[in-house]
């Protein structure tokens, strides 16, 4: 098991080493770009060379990932060429309010998604046809058009709550209920449609399999049988799928943002990139494929768990 | 935008993220094909479905027609959209800011600088198409090659692509598109050409697994045999079988792309001047309180082109992939439908007594395929009949009819299974289960795929011994123990605490025969108990079942198409062709004095089974190969 934790976390620091490597390789060509930028109308040739030395930019691409990445380990990411505020505070501040979205709507698709799939799976018929409904619904409509939809119903014609803002849960968890509430109502609209389908599909998979008929014929309880021994086969592949959800709605999850101007990592990626605030900009990709890193693992270390084979690979 | 629709969670995402094969977990759970009458079943729908042209088929489903005529409409009037449209897509006019839906010339009003909504719907229809196609034609080229070479070439070709592709997969691809604004420098065609590379890990796994499924089929090895090169074998064979899932993937990609576009327009990535279902609901939104019905417009064109897309993808695999399992009550009990019941009314002086069983399968048209045509057995008490026959002959489905696990597709059309006077036709699970374990038990075909594989092997026993007996967990794994050691089994302490797949496929064999007789059954039956054994195995179970047999004084019903199997075991035997009992009686005239024709052929058959049987089963020598 320690050798199977320790290969999974080999990977996921490889992916985080390339992942930055690479948005550090395609970004230096934009350098020279960003000193006229910082410098505006009176650039000259050689202030621009000036600003390129003062930053460090004029060194080897290797030699500055690699003084980069020394300062990460020392938990530096430098200060944004704009505001000269520390990158990892204010990336770790927006980073907050988008995790506060996507949690509770990945907790809410877990479970509603879960209970469809296996009641549809279990039931078959009527339930069935409702499930599939219900994701059909779910693929066709586009989260953005979803999240307008509702503003405009909830937000502008009912008034029921807030269109646009946030508010900190420790400032006001009721008011942050409310604010957020929308926005997880999307992003788990999308999950669940996804999720149910998925759940669905390996339940019926696994419930044809032949050590349910053999469960079956020792008098097994059909409860026991969907609930613990299918359910618990079908999650493997279903917890998998999960992560990608996570990752599909930290995606989405920026488009969101967006729409109720959550002032979260989407907006923040999204002005760090139009003005080419490098550091910030390498911030948020080190700290986005860090998230992808260690859902990935929590996925490896639960699938190992629920599935015995995994543990010796 | 990376929304739900993102078919690299559709098809096939279930796959770890790191290389695990597919096949590794088929070994262990059963995919070996044998010949059974589902599978003919199956088979021979699928055959009589394939006679028809998929387009024809198409053009009589409506879901398919009416997707595709909305496409080709907004389509069409978006490629003429320079005819169509009464104004530019950028020509603005400061008087018409914010006009009302049905000004002259402005049909759909004009939006916040005083555009033409209609004609900007227009020419956003094509920026969509252009996005769709750069985004989905990356996505297939990238996949398709990569799926190909990284199934057909060796091990280290495949680790490696499999590497690449879940690292991809694993970014969120919308931040990267943001991220990367500085050199793409928002250009949504650029911007296309990334997402396409984000989202081809969705075609690489569908077609990488196709391969791998292909690769091994004979007409492959014929091909290689021939001397036919990698390129040619690949461009010829393994496509052709490719190419149904890429069409049907193919739509919901087109959908995922525009939907991007459309979420990164929204954003305000790239240039205003270009015209964008996006920006314009951006713009429409902005001006909700003023306009209310502007972010209207674009919202419902987006609304129509995505929900058709993926109306289309799901028709395109109803069509291309056939009905999928529908899913039924389980625990329901099997569906019973019987126009004639059998032998109701007279007593039933056997332990087990089947009287003209008919089991039909449903086919293509609706009606109903007999697969066991009246059936009649009895079986009394301590006594072993061999049920014998060639494959698909419908024994293992009398044998799961008895058991009350037919397959949920299986509909019994006629006959009654009386065990002790009691009809078990029309019994649900919940009515089954007082006999169950404790009555009749059942010893399957295949070891491996009849243990769950995510649950030691004792505590499946377990489970199995309280859920007949009432007994405390204690006493039934002391039960459970002692079987295990009787079942031969030399060290019952360490198989206890296994999982399937750290034992052999004969002492999982021995640990479903304990399994199966640990509540004293009064009737055992044994589907085809060694035909997935070893030779040398082989003979081991069968002795163990004779003497378990006869130490339980249980009634046996041994299913089996190896007449060598029957001869020292069974007391009776009945023969079964096409459905039915062709011969019966006891093992000494069937042996010495076979009336019917195919009695004599099985038995003449002996000894080419036993030639046959030296070989290695398919699975293990599947395995070897991996």
């Amino acid at each position: 098991m320690i050798f199977y934790i320790a290969k999974r976390l080999g990977t996921g620091i490889v992916l985080a080493l390339l992942v930055t490597l690479i948005t550090f390789l395609l970004l230096s060509s934009s350098f020279e770009d960003v000193a006229r930028t910082i410098l505006g109308p009176s650039a000259t040739p050689e202030t621009i060379v000036g600003i390129m030395q003062a930053k460090g930019w004029d060194r080897p691409v290797l030699v500055q990932y690699f003084d980069w990445l020394v300062h990460l380990l020392q938990g530096d990411l430098g200060v944004s060429v704009y505001t000269s505020l520390p990158v990892a505070d204010s990336v770790l501040q927006r980073l907050a309010v988008t995790l506060s979205i996507i949690v509770p709507a990945l907790v809410l698709t877990a479970i509603i998604a879960t209970a469809l799939g296996v009641w549809a799976a279990a039931r078959g018929g009527i339930a069935d046809r409702i499930a599939q409904i219900v994701s059909l619904v779910g693929y066709l409509v586009p989260g953005l058009l979803l999240a307008i939809g509702l503003v405009v119903i909830f937000a502008v014609q009912l008034k029921w709550l807030p269109a646009t803002g946030f508010t900190p849960l420790t400032e006001d968890p009721a008011a942050w209920v409310r604010s957020i509430t929308i926005p997880v109502i999307v992003l788990a609209i999308g999950g669940i449609a996804n999720m149910a389908a998925q759940v669905r599909g390996r339940m019926i998979d696994e419930l044809r399999r032949d050590y349910v008929r053999t469960l079956r014929t020792r008098g097994i309880p059909p409860r026991k049988i969907v609930l613990q021994h299918a359910l618990r086969n079908a999650a493997s592949p279903a917890l998998t799928v999960m992560s990608l959800e996570f990752i599909q709605m930290f995606g989405a999850a920026l488009i969101i943002e967006n729409v109720f101007a959550l002032p979260g990592y989407g907006s923040f990626a999204f002005n760090a990139s139009l003005q080419g605030d490098i550091p910030v900009i390498l911030g948020i990709a080190a700290f986005g494929v860090l998230l992808v890193v260690v859902v990935n693992l929590l996925t490896d270390l639960a699938n190992g768990w629920l599935n015995p084979k995994a543990r010796v690979r | 935008m990376t929304l739900p629709n993102d078919p690299t969670t559709g098809p096939d995402p279930a796959l770890p993220i790191t290389t695990s094969t597919s096949e590794a977990a088929d070994a262990t759970t059963g995919a070996v094909r044998r010949p059974t009458t589902e599978l003919l079943q199956t088979v021979r729908a699928e055959a009589r479905s394939a006679r028809k042209p998929v387009w024809k088929k198409l053009l009589t489903d409506p879901q398919a027609v009416v997707t595709v005529s909305l496409l080709v409409i907004v389509f069409g009037l978006g490629a003429f959209a320079s005819l169509i449209a009464p104004h530019g897509a950028n020509e603005a006019n400061l008087q018409m800011v914010n006009a009302p839906v049905g000004t002259p010339e402005y049909l759909l009003g004009a939006d916040e600088s005083g555009r033409d909504i209609f004609s900007r719907l227009l020419y956003s229809t094509q920026t969509a198409a252009i996005a769709g196609l750069i985004g989905t034609g990356v996505a297939l080229v990238v996949g398709v090659i990569a799926g190909l070479v990284g199934g057909y070439f060796g091990r280290a070709t495949q680790a490696t692509t499999e590497w690449i592709f879940s690292l991809i997969m694993t970014f969120p691809g919308l931040l990267l598109l943001i991220i990367l604004m500085p050199i793409t420098g928002g250009d949504y065609r650029v911007t296309m050409l990334i997402f396409g590379v984000l989202l081809s890990p969705g075609i690489y796994r569908i077609v990488r697994n196709l391969v791998l499924g292909v690769k091994n089929e004979l007409y492959v090895d014929a091909a290689r045999v021939a001397g036919l090169g990698n390129i040619r074998i690949l461009g010829r064979h393994v496509l052709f079988v490719v190419r149904g899932p890429i069409i049907i993937a193919t739509a919901f990609l087109v959908g995922s792309a525009i939907a991007v576009q459309s979420g990164l327009a929204f954003l305000g990535v790239g240039s205003l001047e270009i015209p964008s279902f996006g920006s314009m609901i951006a713009s429409g939104f902005r001006n909700l309180y003023i306009a209310p019905t502007q972010f209207l417009w674009p919202s419902i064109m987006l609304g129509i082109i995505t929900a058709s897309l993926v109306l289309l993808g799901n028709a395109l695999r109803d069509t291309l992939e056939g009905s999928k399992p529908k899913p039924s009550k389980v625990g329901a009990g099997q569906r019973v439908e019987a126009a004639r019941r059998a032998g109701a009314g007279e007593p039933s002086t056997h332990l087990l007594e089947i009287r003209d069983l008919a089991i039909a399968y449903p086919d293509q048209h609706g009606g109903l395929n007999e697969v066991v045509k009246g059936v009649s057995l009895d079986i009394d008490k301590g006594q072993v009949l061999g049920l014998v026959g060639e494959s698909g002959s419908g024994k293992s489905q009398t044998a799961f009819a008895t058991l009350g696990v037919l397959p949920n597709e299986a509909v019994i059309v006629g006959g009654s299974i009386r065990f002790d006077g009691i009809e078990l036709l029309g019994l649900n699970d919940a009515q089954m289960r007082p006999l169950r374990g404790k009555a009749i038990a059942y010893i399957p075909q295949e070891p491996m795929s009849n243990l769950d594989p995510s649950y030691r092997v004792g505590d499946q026993l377990v489970e199995g011994v309280r859920a007949a007996l009432d007994v405390s967990k204690k006493e039934a794994k002391e039960r459970v123990l002692a079987l295990l050691d009787r079942c031969g089994i030399t060290d019952p302490a360490r198989t206890f605490e296994s999982y399937p797949h750290q034992i052999s496929g004969g002492m999982a064999q021995r640990v479903l025969i304990a399994g199966a007789v640990a509540s004293r059954p009064r009737l055992l039956i044994a589907d085809e108990p060694t035909t997935a054994l070893d030779v040398t195995v082989q003979a081991e179970i069968l002795d163990l079942i004779r003497d378990l047999q006869a130490e339980l004084d249980m009634a046996v019903l041994l299913v089996t198409h190896n007449f060598g199997v029957v001869a020292d075991i069974c007391d009776t035997i009945a023969v079964m062709q096409h459905g039915t009992i062709v011969e019966r009686g006891g093992v000494e005239k069937i042996f010495n004095a076979p009336e019917h024709e195919y009695t004599k052929m099985l038995l003449g058959a002996i000894l080419d089974e036993e030639t046959i049987r030296t070989d290695p089963p398919v699975a293990a020598r599947r395995r070897a190969e991996a």
